[in-house]
């Protein structure tokens, strides 16, 4: 797990738009009026999304201004949970899983096609693709696994992960799930065409 | 009561205890790092493992003592060879990414690591990788980090949210990459950030300014009382030599519990800046040093060829009962009315009742809610408005604030800023008058602030009033509150040095200063009092600062500080204790006593005082319950009815504008006003 501290780059501003202050709103109310800080996860999960995938310190104080709660208390939660990015990410943010259902069925393979295509982990690359290490996706019936922004692509090996990286490189439409025709998490089968 | 076993020895606990606690009124040792007594309970350390036993038999692996309670017939295990092996795990552990640096740490000889790793620890390591390595944190001109040596207890964390509720401190990251900071690595802004170098139970965070000046164990440790404000915080004076090292808190669970301000702790620095050492008097114009005797004949004569109409003498904020005691008689000899304690220019007076604390500082904890008054707790007594914090987490503890607004550390009602707003409250016209009648035991804090200009007593009039109208006055509880800024008023108003019979009050004196009516005016430690230029009158100054007084004065009479004579100090609760002398007087300066009775022999008084004995004995034979050293006085009842005088134009007027330069030592300390640059950039920055 790599540190997580405040980017050096941060942006000048951050604001939220009408639909996720709605959104938050209507979390809000399902805690009482005095603890507002319940709804700090969801909050900046939110607030990563307005971001760009990431959580810039003005998102982090304007949570923590919305939920009256101390600039401190969230941040320490923005650094603790490893799915708050606190660095820029790509348009496209490659999660590949590296627990190990995945690693056992060769995620090691899909870091080195990101590393190939990509470049080093946690940065974005001129194209605006980012990749990063992170725990069990919880797709381990389909390993290996990776998340790119909504979307889980499974059943990977090297082969198909290079051509779903060339694909989102080239804007083309991928369709997510699995990579080799399986549906949902039917018995793997060797006689199947794809496999 | 639940009955238990510790280490084969029946004991007999209260409730509710856990069994760290329990072991530790029994008298069994349990090492710990991050339990605190006064925090909440965080169980991270994994220090105070112990192995309990019940009906169903010995527990399957040790568990945390801090966050257990004791149950009837738990049989409590400390000493047997799992429990030692789990401490001498958890020792290791810590070491792990802890720098041998003891040689060069502040915190050897009172470090919580150092000793429990000799008591429980094993002897080496065997540990053969890297250390981990954390960047040093900029928390102001206080708190010096040393962030290597953090073992994560989290006390600093607890401490600023539960204690200080600033919520300034937090642990960023988590596991091994885990830090203590601030948000973004500012200086921290609370009053009460110095505890944390006490809570730390390691050399993480330090004392900047004493940093590398002495080991403990070189210290001479001096037992007394804080006068930096009116709550007489409880703590011990460090010396090495004649010089004050640092100042720590002691335990005191009435008054200032644990903690200290920053104020008490650090005001140090200003003892030994801008000093009176030799007397002084002022010819042509120029302050020029000349002899005690020279300065007693010129006192004296003065004092003694002035009419006693026109003679004046003002006490200030940091001076002794005795001392106000010994001036009280020479002014009473001299038959002079025009004395005046109240140099802030509020305007308590009466029974005690009418200027205490009433509720007592305890009192808060009982409380179930609060309105404050034309005072800003955290600048004037920042250990209350902890007290009122720790309360205001609770549910439904409502706070009211009529006055200035301003951060308190904790959400209130915001009444407004216009005195007359008291009408609203009394007449049950207000929205917060709902909160007022649900709450039992309500407090009301009423600040100097409040009590200033012609009306102040009209206006504590209004506030017996509003007290009358709801639950703040019953037979078991009294809530009704004045909160003093100056350590020496409560002592010098139950002295009773106020103006006498047709004598004049303070306005009066500073009028009669400027127009003439008061040609001797005798400042004993006055610096707050609102006079700048020269006039003819001739100002005697007794004191130990360069400062305001001082500056004005004909005569200045060199005197020691609080630090350096024994006196006798009464708290805003109003509660005896007496500050024991740390430290020498500097350069020539003689006993507040020792002036005042060497002037009054020169003037050939009768009643002089030969020693500070005699004072002393002299005090308690007129004021007996003074002798009760450290019992609370206590006022009668509050009136019922009180004849209403309405206020005209009476506005709140803070006694302290700012926390950090709130007397004549302080202003002097150069840590006080690195510390109050900073909390001037930061409100500018804001």
């Amino acid at each position: 797990m790599t540190v997580k501290r405040l980017d050096s780059n941060q942006p000048d501003s951050f604001s939220f738009n009408k639909e996720d202050n709605d959104l938050i709103e209507k979390i809000l109310k399902n805690y009482p009026k005095d603890r507002k800080q319940s709804a700090v996860v969801p909050s900046l999960y939110i607030a990563q999304k307005r971001a760009g995938g990431w959580l810039p310190e003005k998102a982090i104080s304007k949570v923590a201004e919305i939920l009256e709660m101390p600039k401190m208390r969230v941040l320490e939660i923005a650094t603790f949970y490893s799915m708050f990015n606190l660095k820029p990410t790509g348009d496209h943010f490659i999660q590949v899983c590296g627990t190990t259902p995945c690693w056992l069925r060769g995620s090691d393979k899909i870091k080195e096609a990101c590393i190939k295509l990509v470049g080093k982990e946690g940065e974005v690359s001129s194209d605006s693709i980012s990749w990063l290490e992170v725990e069990c996706l919880g797709a381990c019936v389909n390993a290996p696994a990776v998340q790119v922004n909504e979307d889980y692509y499974e059943d990977l090996n090297y082969e198909n992960m290079i051509d779903l990286i060339n694909n989102l490189k080239n804007n083309k439409s991928i369709k997510a799930g699995s990579q080799i025709g399986r549906v949902s998490s039917e018995p793997y089968n060797v006689d199947n065409k794809n496999a | 009561m639940p009955k238990i076993v510790i280490d084969g020895k029946d004991f007999e606990v209260e409730e509710n205890l856990s069994i760290i606690q329990a072991c530790e009124v029994s008298g069994v040792e349990i090492p710990r790092f991050c339990y605190h007594e006064k925090l909440s309970v965080a169980g991270n350390c994994r220090m105070c493992l112990v192995d309990i036993e019940d009906a169903r038999g010995m527990s399957p692996k040790p568990v945390a003592s801090c966050a257990m309670q004791v149950s009837d017939g738990l049989k409590i295990h400390t000493k047997t060879q799992r429990v030692k092996k789990a401490r001498e795990g958890v020792m290791e552990f810590l070491l792990i990414n802890h720098p041998l640096d003891c040689p060069i740490c502040d915190q050897g000889g009172e470090c919580d690591l150092q000793d429990q790793s000799v008591a429980y620890g094993l002897g080496g390591s065997r540990y053969e990788q890297n250390k981990r390595s954390v960047e040093n944190k900029d928390m102001g001109p206080f708190i010096k980090t040393e962030m290597n040596r953090c073992i994560h207890c989290t006390r600093c964390v607890r401490f600023s949210t539960e204690v200080s509720g600033s919520d300034e401190i937090g642990a960023i990251g988590r596991g091994r990459d885990m830090e203590i900071t601030t948000y973004l690595d500012i200086a921290v802004k609370s009053e009460l950030s110095g505890n944390v170098i006490d809570l730390c139970p390691v050399g993480a965070l330090t004392s900047k300014p004493y940093a590398f000046s002495a080991r403990p164990w070189e210290l001479k440790q001096t037992e007394s009382i804080d006068v930096m404000d009116a709550i007489g915080s409880n703590i011990r004076i460090d010396t090495k030599g004649n010089k004050v090292m640092r100042v720590l808190p002691r335990n005191n669970d009435e008054v200032n519990e644990e903690w200290i301000s920053d104020k008490t702790r650090f005001f140090w620095d200003g003892l030994s800046l801008q000093r009176i050492d030799k007397p002084y008097l002022r010819e042509n114009g120029k302050l020029r040093q000349v002899s005690w005797n020279k300065a007693i004949d010129v006192a004296s004569e003065k004092l003694l060829n002035t009419n006693p109409e026109k003679i004046a003498s003002i006490t200030g904020d940091l001076v002794s009962i005795e001392s106000i005691y010994s001036i009280k008689k020479l002014m009473d000899s001299i038959k002079s009315p025009n004395t005046e304690c109240r140099q802030d220019g509020s305007k308590i007076n009466g029974g005690r009742e009418k200027w205490l604390f009433n509720s007592k500082l305890s009192g808060i904890d009982e409380s179930d809610g609060c309105l404050l008054i034309g005072t800003n707790p955290r600048i004037e007594a920042a250990l209350i408005n902890s007290r009122i914090i720790r309360k205001s987490k609770e549910n439904n503890y409502s706070i009211g604030l009529l006055g200035d607004k301003s951060e308190l550390n904790y959400n209130y009602d915001y009444l407004g800023d216009d005195p007359s707003i008291i009408y609203d409250l009394i007449d049950n016209n207000n929205p917060f008058c709902e909160k007022l009648s649900e709450m039992n035991k309500p407090l009301m804090i009423i600040g100097q602030g409040a009590l200033k200009g012609d009306e102040g007593e009209d206006y504590l009039n209004l506030c017996i009033e509003l007290a009358n109208n709801y639950n703040f006055l019953k037979n078991d509880w009294n809530g009704f509150n004045v909160l003093h800024t100056a350590a020496s008023r409560p002592g010098a108003m139950e002295i009773g040095f106020l103006p006498g019979e047709r004598g004049k009050d303070l306005d009066q004196i500073i009028d009669g200063y400027k127009k003439g009516d008061i040609s001797t005016l005798f400042l004993l430690g006055a610096d707050e009092i609102e006079i700048s230029e020269k006039t003819d009158c001739f100002v005697i100054y007794q004191g130990h600062h360069g400062d305001k007084g001082a500056n004005i004065a004909d005569l200045i009479l060199p005197s020691p500080s609080f630090n350096e004579q024994n006196g006798l100090f009464i708290n805003t609760e109003g509660r005896i204790q007496e500050s024991i002398r740390a430290t020498f007087p500097i350069g020539e300066a003689k006993e507040d006593w020792e002036i005042i009775s060497l002037i009054s022999k020169k003037m050939g008084l009768e009643n002089i005082d030969n020693s500070f004995e005699d004072l002393r004995s002299s005090l308690f034979h007129s004021f007996p319950h003074l002798a009760d050293i450290d019992m609370c006085l206590s006022g009668e009842k509050l009136p019922k009815k009180i004849e209403r005088k309405d206020i005209k134009q009476h506005v709140f007027k803070n006694s302290l504008n700012n926390f950090w330069l709130s007397n004549s030592i302080t202003r002097s300390s150069r840590l006080m006003c690195e510390r109050n640059n900073i909390s001037v950039k930061t409100i500018e920055g804001d």
